[in-house]
């Protein structure tokens, strides 16, 4: 009788806990009060100071957590277990939650601060208006190479550069659907929103013939094996660039001239926010042109915020590679939510790609 | 004398533990299976997997598999055999067995560095004048990275067999004028298999869905099974077919099962056959 009771309490206690891990999982210490807001952000992506200052200043207090894609992020605020208060999206995953109606319409007169940004950067086809988002950062995807490691002098103003027979095993790409998919049909000409079957098809055929160039498809490895002279070129973000250069100073980055894709991280208010007025305070603080400056500077991104462009070192923003010209952003493309359908679609032949490599 | 209830009883954790830990996930796999991405009910996912690059990419998983498990076992079966001749058998064991103790991710990074570019192989194939070689991001690295790992667990059950030999049989073998080949093949063999065939089920079922040394070590060179049940979870958000991936999965896992089964037949382990 002993060991059915203590193992009956074993089976018990176990599910308990598990229960117990799931919901500290679910809501870490989110408390969200009137004097607490949650911040929902991808990782290193936030000068830490910031969060200080600002519950100095507002005697709000910031929990902060961290998400690695935009599929992760939007899973947890569709489940509703943390009453996140302040995300930081991407533009296409704006308009996929603005469908699923997870997100809050912003106030714009409790953000004053909106004037900081430069016009540019408002409007956008993805939220019209501004009415559920404030841009954060911005940046481009790109091709980051080592010249010292390179026999012959390429600069990557062409996608087609990258499919020199002399890179044989050279190129890494990242492991993401969008960007590699996205390039095969930039080089070719079409938009990387395209949802062409014939476009998709001519896209795919000119990924198989990068294969003998492809030395990895791998995620953030990518920085440490550039930064070390692992690798001497790979399809990255701009912000990724920069980490490289910072370490390895022989890197350079260039955006094709055929066109590549421009993204925008903004901040945004989720459906499960608990304290709306302390996220409308967040956001205006970030908007502020010395703590965007600072931001900036710490994160390395390209800020969409004017005013603090004019505080930060000129040599980082008039740097064309990180700040392109409005000429050279005319041939960049936002991406379009294209549906679970073509996002299904440009994953399997991602996987095709995949598996035609060996 | 213990009634029906009380035995009863005593089912009661056991039984609780299966239905919640093993029965319901694996219910709720099949359950998101037989959904497409708009919330439907239907059958498409399973006739996706037929029809497309899953039944391909399900073949170079098998292939995979069963390279790893050839190398892990052509390695741990004679470390296994001269294990149990050495003196100190039990901490030479520990010895293998540590590392399997290491997290895996840790033990994969490591690798990163070793057959890095400027790691300490190409460092010495530099020295001997081969010249520095592509290590990293091949079959040969996927492979030597995924037998390293699964060598203890390959070696521990056929250990276990040969130690458990009655060493008479091995003597009364040679007495009878059997030479050490045919020995090894009549006798030692046959009374180990199930030592083996342990082995196979702990390698060749968590070799079909690796996935991260895929990534890490390969560069997505190499593709399994667990990498499109991870592709379809987190970035295609198809729980539907990631489920019915998971499915197949677990299908293999019972065929291999069957295939390697041990047979309670007075066991052959201490020496007897039928």
């Amino acid at each position: 009788m002993k060991e059915i009771i203590r193992a009956a309490v074993a089976v018990i206690a176990v599910s308990a806990l598990l229960l117990y891990i799931n919901s500290q999982l679910g809501k870490t210490s989110g408390s969200t009060g009137s004097d607490t807001i949650t911040v929902y952000n991808w990782g290193e992506y936030l000068d830490p100071e910031l969060l200080k200052q600002f519950t100095e200043k507002t005697g709000i207090r910031v929990v902060y957590e961290t998400f690695d894609s935009n599929e992760a992020m939007m899973t947890k605020i569709q489940q509703g277990g943390t009453s996140y208060d302040v995300a930081m999206p991407s533009e296409y995953m704006i308009e996929k939650m603005k469908e699923e109606n997870l997100l809050v319409p912003l106030d714009h007169s409790k953000i004053p601060n909106l004037e900081n940004i430069d016009p540019y950067f408002l409007d956008l086809p993805f939220d019209p208006g501004n009415e559920y988002s404030v841009p954060y950062f911005w940046g481009t995807v790109g091709i980051a190479f080592n010249p010292d490691l390179l026999k012959k002098d390429f600069d990557f103003t062409s996608w087609e550069d990258l499919w020199s027979p002399e890179l044989r095993q050279q190129v890494i790409l990242v492991d993401s659907a969008r960007e590699v998919m996205g390039m095969g049909l930039n080089s070719l000409g079409y938009s990387l929103n395209s949802t062409d079957g014939a476009e998709l098809d001519a896209a795919s055929a000119k990924l198989d013939e990068l294969t003998p160039n492809v030395k990895a498809i791998i995620g953030d490895e990518i920085v440490e094996m550039m930064r070390r002279n692992e690798a001497a070129i790979a399809l990255t973000w701009s912000g990724q660039a920069l980490d490289m250069m910072y370490v390895n100073e022989s890197i350079d980055f260039s955006v094709p001239e055929e066109g590549s894709n421009l993204w925008f991280d903004n901040m945004i208010i989720p459906k499960t926010a608990a304290n709306v007025d302390g996220a409308h305070q967040f956001i205006n603080f970030m908007l502020e042109a010395e703590v965007a400056a600072q931001n900036a500077d710490w994160v390395g991104y390209s800020t969409p915020n004017a005013a603090a462009l004019e505080l930060m070192d000129p040599e980082v923003t008039g740097d064309k590679r990180f700040y392109p010209d409005e000429k050279i952003r005319e041939n960049l493309e936002v991406y379009r939510n294209l549906g679970p359908e073509m996002t299904g679609e440009y994953n399997e032949r991602f996987l095709r790609f995949k598996m035609g490599m060996n | 004398m213990q009634n029906k209830s009380t035995r009863a009883l005593y089912l009661i954790p056991y039984s609780a533990w299966i239905i919640l830990f093993v029965i319901a996930p694996i219910a709720l796999v099949v359950y998101y299976s037989l959904f497409d991405i708009h919330g439907d009910f239907t059958f498409a996912n399973y006739r996706a997997f037929f029809s497309s690059v899953y039944l391909e990419l399900t073949l170079s998983s098998f292939w995979y598999a069963f390279l790893i498990t050839l190398f892990s076992l052509l390695i741990a079966y004679p470390t296994a055999y001269f294990l149990t001749k050495t003196k100190h058998k039990q901490l030479w064991l520990l010895l293998i067995i540590i590392p399997s103790w290491i997290n895996l991710l840790l033990k994969t990074y490591a690798f990163i560095g070793i057959f890095g570019q400027y790691g300490p192989i190409n460092a010495f194939f530099t020295a001997i004048g081969i010249g520095s070689t592509q290590l990293l991001f091949t079959d040969f690295s996927f492979i030597f990275v995924s037998v390293y790992i699964f060598i203890p667990f390959m070696i521990l059950p056929i250990f276990n067999a040969i130690d458990r030999l009655n060493p008479a049989l091995i003597d009364a073998s040679r007495d009878l004028g059997a030479s050490p080949w045919t020995t090894f093949r009549r006798v030692i063999l046959p009374l180990t298999m199930n030592g083996v065939k342990s082995g196979i089920q702990v390698t060749f079922i968590p070799a079909l869905s690796l996935f991260m040394i895929t990534r890490l070590i390969a560069g997505n060179k190499v593709i399994t099974l667990g990498t499109a049940i991870e592709q379809q979870f987190l970035v295609t958000q198809n729980w539907g077919m990631g489920s019915t991936i998971a499915v197949f999965l677990i299908l293999f896992m019972f065929v291999i099962m069957l295939f390697t089964g041990q047979k309670e037949k007075g066991g052959a382990s201490d020496g007897k056959t039928k």
